[in-house]
């Protein structure tokens, strides 16, 4: 499989407040983001994974070391739209990404930008909303949708773009549960139908569990890296750097340690209840 | 003992006589009592919202009372204000409603919008920032020098000062990270235990919800779903998830277990209750 | 107090004065000022209000949502008429009562005033009620196009509008947001001197001021994501074209327009 992104050496340094420290947020970082993977960023407050996020389309360039995008240097200024085009972002808040106020002139706010043809844009928009089950809000306002909604809205606009890949900088920090759903099952079923290359940074554990590859920072370094599996059983570790654990996972590293013999990835509720249960069954 | 909030019949439509008439809040009635920890859990329009806001007459009913102490809120509307003070609510993101030059400042608008002043109202605020963990050399700062999460407990902070009878908290969680949930969440749960003071707590997490309440309130569709002790709530699972509520992951494993046939109670929602009943399930079953 | 506002609001549907091009209604508008302001006696008057009243008729706008438009500036209409009324000298005073005269031409502009302010607002109501924000800023931006060669910005105008446009639904709500965060700590808004009332506003000004700046900062960058780079080598989801029943509205439009010109003169 190709690279989609490559980081080499990556530092990047928020500059001084008036008297105050300059901010390491990124030092030193390595990363290479296989094409049509999906990868989930964890890390707390301040961890430096939205820093990170934010140099994979050149939104911030990087101080020290490099970002490529499909082989494009993020330095180099010409190359910028055609970063930018193949690396989609979705922000936090849904309302300051919005910038129509109708939901299709939205969508072909990014293909107006590139000068795509007017026939074009309309088919690219009809794909784009068909893509996240927004069809019938063509022509909706933005407004007045839920959370969720405005995100899948957010994320047709990347959509529309064709990009190859979406990073979705906590798109899901200010979603209810249901919103959250919403934004999780369209980014996989785009990752599993287009193929695009999906890195999810959150800070909601249980959103990593169908991951392809978890990425954990800490104070601005990559600190874990691996499938799910491997990055959640790593109980003790994940607990010293302020993140939980799932309690599929909690639940079993307390009977392993009260000397039951069951697994420690068990991660979602099915496998971690047939785990218990045969060990139960077992006795 | 009287309860410190009763809600009879509580009715809230909007836009009467419009196109657009809908009831956020319907026919609801229920009783907080004094110094419990409140739990209200629900979907984004199941009236939460609408309903936190009438417990502090922010909103007025279009049918039915609320009664604080047994007096109506309503029954004098000019003294609306002495309300607010009694029954404290902090917004969702109440970060953003910060204002002032300082920290001290801010926290201090509510106690001094109350009248109080001098060593008093130092008092009030000084003991708000304690209990949310503001240090004192960050009183003198602005508060948008803060990180996100020190913002939120200034805002916090600001309606504790108010030293009110009742706290109502809507999503005080939203958008921080576990480990800045959790300290929240303690802070919240010290200020409960030491002052006794009523907490309603409005939450999308059932986690957060089961970990920290005495009673749980579910709404749905504007009415009232079910009320109950975390352990009878949870024991209505399946209703829950069929009203598209999330459950704890605990009950869902505890659920999924009964189903295999482990026979446990899956009204569970700690992992360590869950462990201590695996616990015990194994020492009973050896003994056999 | 907020919900009041009704301008910019639009009422979607699908009647020939919604479907008319954003340019054909922005240019009908204008020769309905001028015509409006040409317009010196029953008769034109007359004129005027039959037009509005086709066009409303037409767009299936209710009168009362129009109406209900007049309400904000109900005390501008209210002073100008008064203004006229007492301060136009005359010929003959029908009424005098201490230094307060009403003389037969004062009367006479009060009412024309006033009926000249409300025709203005009611048939500028129409446009932005049957005009989607976007379709008239792009309406807008096509009409004003020429001026790009005199270094005037059109684009960035036009982009710029139609965001301030999108915005004021979401700051309208976060006012309101705002205000009952500040009250359920006390504030008090409707008590007090003039003075006591401005400075109770600072509390929902600054996290206001501070919260649309954040926005403008979030949206500034998310709009660069989507390789936003001004106006160059823009194209657009919808295209305006100048159908048929434009050519006829605005043929319509002139001829009325010249007709109430010619009328004035007459002073009818």
């Amino acid at each position: 499989m190709s690279t989609m992104i490559e980081t080499k050496e990556l530092r990047f340094t928020y500059p001084a407040d008036e008297g105050g420290q300059p901010v390491y947020a990124l030092r030193g970082v390595d990363l290479e983001i296989e094409k049509g993977s999906f990868v989930v960023v964890l890390g707390h407050n301040g961890s430096g994974k939205s820093t990170l996020a934010k140099t994979f389309n050149a939104v911030l360039l990087p101080a020290g070391g490099k970002v490529y995008v499909e082989g494009m240097d993020t330095l180099d200024e010409s190359l910028l739209l055609a970063i930018r085009q193949r690396v989609g972002m979705v922000f936090q808040n849904p309302d300051n990404q919005i910038v129509a106020n109708v939901v299709e002139e939205d969508v072909a706010f990014a293909p107006e930008n590139l000068g795509v043809p007017t026939e074009e844009i309309r088919r690219k928009v009809d794909g784009a909303l068909a893509a996240v089950g927004m069809s019938e809000f063509v022509t909706h306002a933005p407004h007045l949708l839920s959370g969720g909604q405005k995100q899948r809205i957010a994320i047709a606009g990347v959509i529309a773009m064709e990009p190859d890949c979406i990073v979705l900088d906590e798109a899901t920090a200010m979603l209810d549960p249901i919103g959250r759903q919403e934004v999780l099952s369209t980014v996989h079923r785009l990752n599993r139908e287009k193929g695009i290359t999906v890195v999810l940074i959150t800070h909601h554990m249980n959103e990593a569990e169908e991951a392809d590859r978890v990425i954990v920072m800490d104070d601005g370094k990559v600190v874990m890296d691996g499938p799910p599996r491997e990055v959640f059983t790593r109980v003790d570790d994940l607990r010293a750097i302020g993140l939980t654990t799932p309690d599929t996972v909690d639940l079993l590293d307390r009977l392993r340690k009260d000397g039951w013999d069951v697994p420690l990835d068990a991660l979602t509720v099915d496998e971690c209840a047939a785990a218990i249960a045969k060990a139960v069954a077992g006795n | 003992m009287e309860p410190i909030l009763q809600i009879k019949n509580l009715t809230h439509t909007y836009g009467i006589g419009t196109p657009f008439q809908r009831s956020a809040v319907e026919d609801m009635s229920f009783d907080v009592r004094e110094g419990e920890f409140l739990g209200i859990i629900g979907h984004t329009g199941s009236g939460k919202s609408t309903l936190i806001q009438h417990l502090n007459g922010l909103l007025k009913p279009t049918g039915g009372q609320v009664l604080l102490a047994g007096k109506d809120i309503w029954a004098e509307p000019k003294k609306i204000r002495d309300v607010r003070f009694r029954v404290g609510l902090v917004f969702q993101y109440p970060e953003y409603q910060l204002f002032e030059e300082t920290v001290y400042k801010d926290i201090a608008f509510g106690p001094t919008n109350q009248g109080k002043t001098g060593d008093e109202l130092d008092r009030c605020v000084r003991e708000a920032a304690r209990l949310v963990g503001i240090r004192d050399d960050q009183m003198e700062k602005s508060p948008f020098e803060l990180s996100g999460g020190q913002k939120r407990r200034v805002a916090l902070a600001g309606v504790l000062a108010m030293e009110p009878e009742v706290l109502i908290l809507d999503e005080p969680t939203a958008g921080l990270d576990p480990a800045g949930r959790e300290n929240l969440m303690a802070n919240i749960r010290d200020f409960h235990r030491n002052r006794r003071t009523t907490v309603i707590l409005v939450s999308h997490s059932m986690d957060e919800i089961a970990q920290n309440v005495d009673r749980i309130l579910v709404l749905k569709g504007a009415h009232i779903l079910m009320s109950g002790a975390p352990a009878e709530v949870f024991a209505r699972a399946d209703e829950l998830i069929t009203a598209g509520l999330d459950v704890p992951q605990v009950t869902r494993i505890a659920m999924a277990l009964k189903a295999r046939g482990v026979d446990i109670d899956p009204a569970v929602y700690t992992v360590a209750e869950l462990e201590r009943q695996l616990l015990a399930l194994r020492k009973g079953g050896a003994a056999c | 107090m907020l919900k009041d506002i009704t301008l910019g609001q639009y009422f979607p549907g699908t009647t020939l004065a919604h479907k008319l091009d954003p340019r054909t209604k922005i240019l009908l508008v204008v020769l309905y000022i001028i015509a409006l302001f040409c317009a010196k006696g029953l008769l034109t008057y007359a004129i005027m209000a039959l037009c509005l009243a086709v066009c409303v008729r037409i767009s299936k706008v209710g009168l009362k949502a129009l109406v209900r438009g007049l309400k904000p500036v109900l005390f501008i209409i209210l002073f100008t008429g008064i203004l006229n009324l007492f301060f136009t000298p005359g010929d003959r005073y029908i009424l005098e009562w201490g230094f307060l005269r009403i003389s037969d031409t004062g009367l006479r502009n009060a009412v024309f005033m006033v009926v000249r302010i409300m025709l203005l607002i009611m048939g500028t109501f129409l446009m932005t009620y049957t005009t989607s924000p976007i379709s008239l800023t792009d309406g807008l931006e096509r009409l004003l196009n020429g001026l790009k060669r005199f270094r005037v910005p059109v684009h960035e105008l036009a982009m710029m509008m139609s965001i301030a446009l999108r915005f004021i639904p979401t700051l309208i709500e976060e006012t309101d947001k705002i205000m009952s965060a500040q009250k359920a700590r006390g504030a008090d808004f409707e008590s007090g001197n003039i003075v006591q009332k401005a400075k109770a506003l600072i509390p929902i000004l600054v996290p206001l001021f501070i919260s649309a700046f954040r926005r403008a900062d979030e949206l500034a960058t998310a709009m660069e994501c989507r390789c936003y780079h001004g106006g160059e080598g823009r194209t657009k989801l919808h295209v305006l074209q100048y159908q048929h029943r434009d050519w006829v509205a605005l043929g319509a439009g002139t001829v009325i327009t010249a007709g109430v010109i010619v009328l004035g003169r007459f002073g009818l």
